[in-house]
């Protein structure tokens, strides 16, 4: 038998799930506090556009917003085969080239700032 | 001491003579303190004598009387009557053929389960008189869960995955595997990577957790499977990133 190659799309996946499982409680909070009017000082659009202008920043926002994207669209992969969507290769093939666009977005979008 | 009518619904089949399985029903006068097995033995023993099952400790040790029970993946040893309303269907263990009536044929498993070879393989065989292999309270703990496994393959009937792709290799299997592979006396990961990384292996599985949750020993298949994967990715990438580690 011979090794799958599954590790190349399943370790982003991993990855991508055990951020949003810490990260998407947490961006909840925070939005439901700015919602409030509660934004705390830290968190202020100037403080934010700093962040995001610094390249340290950057790359942080490319990883966090890929893997997500990316676990996102494994998972959905699995559950459509777990559906009976059989079609594998065409719903692999949409699922990450979906993950991958967002992904080209989100570093135009840093590069403009 | 009290006691009361079971209806049983029980699945007869003999390859042999029949065309296709039938349900047969047993009214059975049950006491309380009765599981499944118990009404499967009184039918055998009063009403009929033709009824085929397996079973052998009555204690949830050695795992043979693992059957579906109202569509549900159990050991009738395990299974109160009581928990129970109306009549209860009584069926093989799903995703296996039929051997003849409640007992399946498990040759499949069989054949999965020596593939990964779930057996100690430590790195230099020790002599008889160099002693035992001995091992600290926390490494024993790395396992010991895993060791539960009685292999009643009650994790396969709730497989869906197994279910559509018969070659997948299943959740005991390679919950025995990692219970080896996690043994601290033990050196034989990479003879058993061989079936555990490859597509029918842990990749098969989406982690749809049923295995895990009708495990009657708790030893959560499930969560073997995703270990398994993870050190199979850290695997899969030092030898194609970093190929001049390789041994």
């Amino acid at each position: 038998m011979t090794k799958s190659n599954k590790p190349i799309v399943w370790g982003p996946f991993a990855a991508g799930g055990t951020l949003t499982a810490f990260l998407t409680p947490a961006l909840i909070a925070l939005t439901l506090l700015a919602g409030l009017g509660q934004v705390p000082e830290a968190l202020s659009y100037e403080h934010l556009h700093a962040f995001a202008a610094h390249w340290v920043g950057k790359a942080a926002l490319v990883v966090v917003i890929g893997l997500s994207l990316w676990s996102a669209a494994h998972r959905l992969r699995i559950t459509c085969y777990d559906l009976g969507v059989r079609a594998d290769a065409a719903v692999a093939t949409i699922v990450y080239a979906g993950a991958l666009a967002g992904t080209g977005a989100a570093v135009l979008y840093l590069l403009r700032i | 001491m009290s006691e009361r009518m079971v209806e049983l619904e029980v699945l007869r089949y003999n390859p042999e003579t029949d065309q296709e399985p039938r349900f047969q029903r047993y009214s059975v006068p049950c006491r309380e303190e009765w599981v499944v097995l118990d009404a499967l033995n009184h039918v055998k023993e009063n009403l009929d004598a033709t009824l085929s099952y397996r079973w052998s400790c009555h204690m949830a040790v050695c795992g043979s009387c693992g059957m579906m029970i109202d569509r549900e993946p159990k050991l009738a040893c395990k299974t109160f009557l009581r928990d129970y309303q109306g009549v209860i269907r009584v069926e093989p263990l799903r995703h296996f053929p039929i051997e003849r009536d409640l007992v399946t044929v498990i040759d499949d498993f069989m054949a999965k389960l020596s593939r990964v070879k779930p057996y100690l393989i430590p790195k230099d065989e020790k002599a008889l008189e160099a002693g035992e292999y001995r091992q600290t309270p926390a490494q024993l703990k790395r396992f010991k869960q895993y060791s539960m496994c009685m292999n009643c393959m009650l994790c396969y009937a709730a497989c869906p995955e197994y279910g559509l792709l018969p070659e997948y290799i299943g959740p005991a299997a390679i919950a025995l595997a990692h219970r080896w592979n996690q043994d601290s006396r033990d050196a034989g990961r990479d003879e058993r990577q061989e079936a555990l990384a490859a597509k029918e292996g842990a990749w098969e599985c989406s982690f749809v957790g049923a295995c895990s949750e009708v495990c009657p020993e708790h030893v959560d298949p499930a969560g073997a499977i995703q270990q398994v994967k993870i050190r199979s990715t850290v695997d899969w990438y030092l030898e194609h990133l970093m190929p001049w580690l390789k041994k």
